[in-house]
């Protein structure tokens, strides 16, 4: 690229590869040669074209020695050139950035409005199939039981075991303190039968089951299945979303009673381990000194954890969009979503027994 | 038949079979620099099996694939690299990644194959999502917001992203209203002349066979059947290629002369 007697001449291929390392100072030209150029392509004749149009005088420059080819893409290209004097993008200011927030919050109450609504829908239909149990999906909510309940056994019982061998730990070596090491099972039971058996396996199950729920749902959203269910006069929330909340409010309280046997097992373990605390000693000091109602207080929870994770699952499912991002993206909302509402709802079930007084 | 020096791509004694099916045997093709080609054929004869060998994306059992006079097979993954940029693919429906912006898509290629300032890739992608017809306000949006016309003029955007020199072009009309068809065909046209492009054309479409492929193949019986322009193959005497050519969309595509006079 060199300017000499006003003009400005080309040589040598002018292609996507060459441009970005040419000069921008064009010097004072009033004519553009170009007939030295061997291959030219629409990078290369954007970069003419533009030229060109920083040139720009009174008259207009002319652009010479294209061949016929050469000539075809730069028609083709100058239609098509951006416009000139697109505005910048404007950094966000602290204006958007309160709008945003403001947005933000709206959308958050919006969707608590839907979701509540969503609920609703799931407990009007449930109470529909309730007075018309022929409708209820039999094959569907075994499948989903064996799915969300009977398949998660292994993973709830390994962990809510793990849990009660920590508490013993942990507990014995703070009470071996005050030699009060025998209320380790009290500690254990309470502790697991209360709270950390039936909220850590609402959490699992929402990690497992409720994401699964959102990718199976969302899948066929963006398949465009459940409106073709809609379509046929099927209730896709009969259809998808009963029988999974269903199953999973009936297995998670079952899920629950496991996980509390095996982290009352993991803690005795541990207890007759590390203080000697034998199986029938624990065994009568639990039975004795243990009411009933902290296990009524965790198994309680159980269906109404259920079907938050549930529902929270399928709603975020039914609200994927056409793209593979929305998918993922709800996916990870949903799971993020149940957990933290699961928790929400256990901290206002401790306030609510503590008033009744159990 | 062409002769070979002007072919840029050969294709030579092509087999390919899935489990015991098989799909091509024996198959030639040669494909003339510069030209528009549709290829023709059934459902299940491989028309987009042949298209996907071509450009490397599945293996043949046999045969010889020379696109610029290079191997297709043999080549290093350099060398595959450096051939992949002369050419570009627009999948059925677009195939757009949906969670990147049009223009997003179009700069796509030039992102992972050249080191170009951003300014200037937006600037050039700009222009090609302009030249494949899309109106301002669509650079910016995500596919799933794009009508099935807009999409599939977005992936023809991003296949000559980098000017190849030949577009493969998967039933490009599909799915599009006459109106639609009829305006991607002379898009296709446009940019054909504008860029110099080769353009290999699978398609159904007899309004885009008649409108603008310089020739025809048929695909049929595992190879190539028959190839040549639209003219020649009103001509040709077997059932398939009768069939379709003279069958009554056909005659509504070509006008009642074209096909009367050899019927």
């Amino acid at each position: 690229m060199t300017v000499s007697d006003g003009t400005l001449a080309f040589s040598g291929d002018l292609g996507i590869d060459s441009v970005a390392g040419l000069p921008h100072d064009l010097g004072d030209a009033s004519r553009i040669d170009i007939s030295d150029v061997g291959h030219l392509d629409t990078a290369g004749a954007w970069f003419v074209l533009d030229c060109k149009r920083r040139l720009r005088r009174q008259d207009e420059i002319p652009v010479e020695g294209a061949s016929w080819a050469q000539r075809q893409i730069l028609d083709a290209v100058s239609q098509n050139m951006p416009p000139e004097d697109s505005p910048p993008p404007q950094r966000a200011g602290l204006a958007e950035r309160i709008e945003r927030f403001g947005r933000a919050t709206v959308g958050f109450a919006r969707i608590a409005v839907e979701l509540t609504g969503f609920l609703g829908q799931v407990v009007a239909t449930m109470g529909g199939i309730v007075m018309h149990p022929r409708r209820l999906r039999i094959t569907s909510l075994v499948h989903h039981m064996q799915d969300t309940g009977l398949n998660a056994v292994p993973i709830v019982v390994l962990m809510s075991f793990l849990i009660g061998v920590v508490l013993a730990f942990q507990g014995a070596a703070q009470l071996r303190q005050f030699g009060a090491e025998v209320f380790v099972v009290d500690l254990i039971a309470i502790a697991v039968l209360r709270e950390l058996g039936i909220l850590l396996t609402a959490i699992i199950v929402a990690g497992r089951s409720g994401s699964a729920f959102t990718a199976a749902i969302g899948s066929m959203k963006m398949r465009e299945e459940v409106d073709a269910m809609r379509t046929l006069g099927l209730d896709p929330i009969a259809i998808l979303v009963v029988p999974r909340v269903l199953a999973l409010m009936l297995m998670l309280p079952v899920l629950g009673f496991l996980a509390d046997v095996a982290g009352l097992l993991g803690g005795a373990m541990m207890a007759w381990i590390e203080l000697g605390v034998s199986p029938a000693v624990f065994q009568s000091r639990l039975v004795a000194n243990t009411d009933v109602w902290h296990f009524l207080v965790g198994i309680i929870k159980a269906p109404f954890f259920a079907l938050i994770v549930g529902v929270i699952g399928c709603y975020e499912g039914l609200k994927v969009g056409g793209n593979a991002d929305s998918l993922g993206r709800l996916t990870s909302t949903s799971v993020v979503v149940a957990i933290f509402m699961v928790i929400v709802v256990d901290a206002i079930f401790s306030i609510f027994f503590a008033i009744v007084g159990v | 038949m062409a002769r070979d020096d002007d072919s840029i791509i050969k294709v030579r004694g092509l087999k390919k079979s899935f489990g015991t099916h098989v799909v091509h045997e024996g198959l030639d093709l040669d494909v003339r620099r510069g030209e528009i080609i549709g290829i023709v054929g059934g459902s299940g004869t491989g028309k987009s099996v042949l298209l996907q060998q071509i450009v490397g994306l599945l293996k043949p059992d046999a045969g010889r694939i020379e696109v610029f006079g290079e191997s297709v097979r043999d080549t290093s993954p350099d060398e595959y690299r450096r051939l992949r940029r002369r050419w570009g693919v627009m999948f059925q429906d677009g195939a757009l990644f949906s969670s990147l912006t049009v223009r997003q898509n179009v700069e796509a290629p030039m992102r992972e194959q050249l080191h170009l300032p951003d300014d200037l890739r937006e600037t050039l992608a700009g222009i090609k999502v302009r030249m494949v017809g899309l109106p301002e306000n669509a650079q910016d949006k995500y596919p799933s917001e794009l009508s099935g016309g807009m999409r599939k003029r977005a992936g023809f955007a991003r296949a000559i992203a980098l000017d190849p020199e030949i577009v493969f072009l998967d039933e490009p009309t599909a799915g599009l209203d006459p109106i639609g068809a009829a305006a991607f065909d002379r898009l296709i046209g446009q940019l054909q002349s504008a860029l110099g492009l080769t353009v290999f054309m699978v398609t159904h479409d007899l309004d885009s066979l008649h409108a603008i492929c310089d020739r025809v193949a048929v695909l049929a019986e595992k190879r190539v059947l028959a190839v040549g322009t639209m003219a020649e193959m009103l001509k040709i005497d077997h059932p398939w290629v009768r069939e379709y050519f003279h069958g009554p969309r056909a005659r509504a595509a070509l006008g009642p002369d074209a096909t009367d006079e050899v019927g």
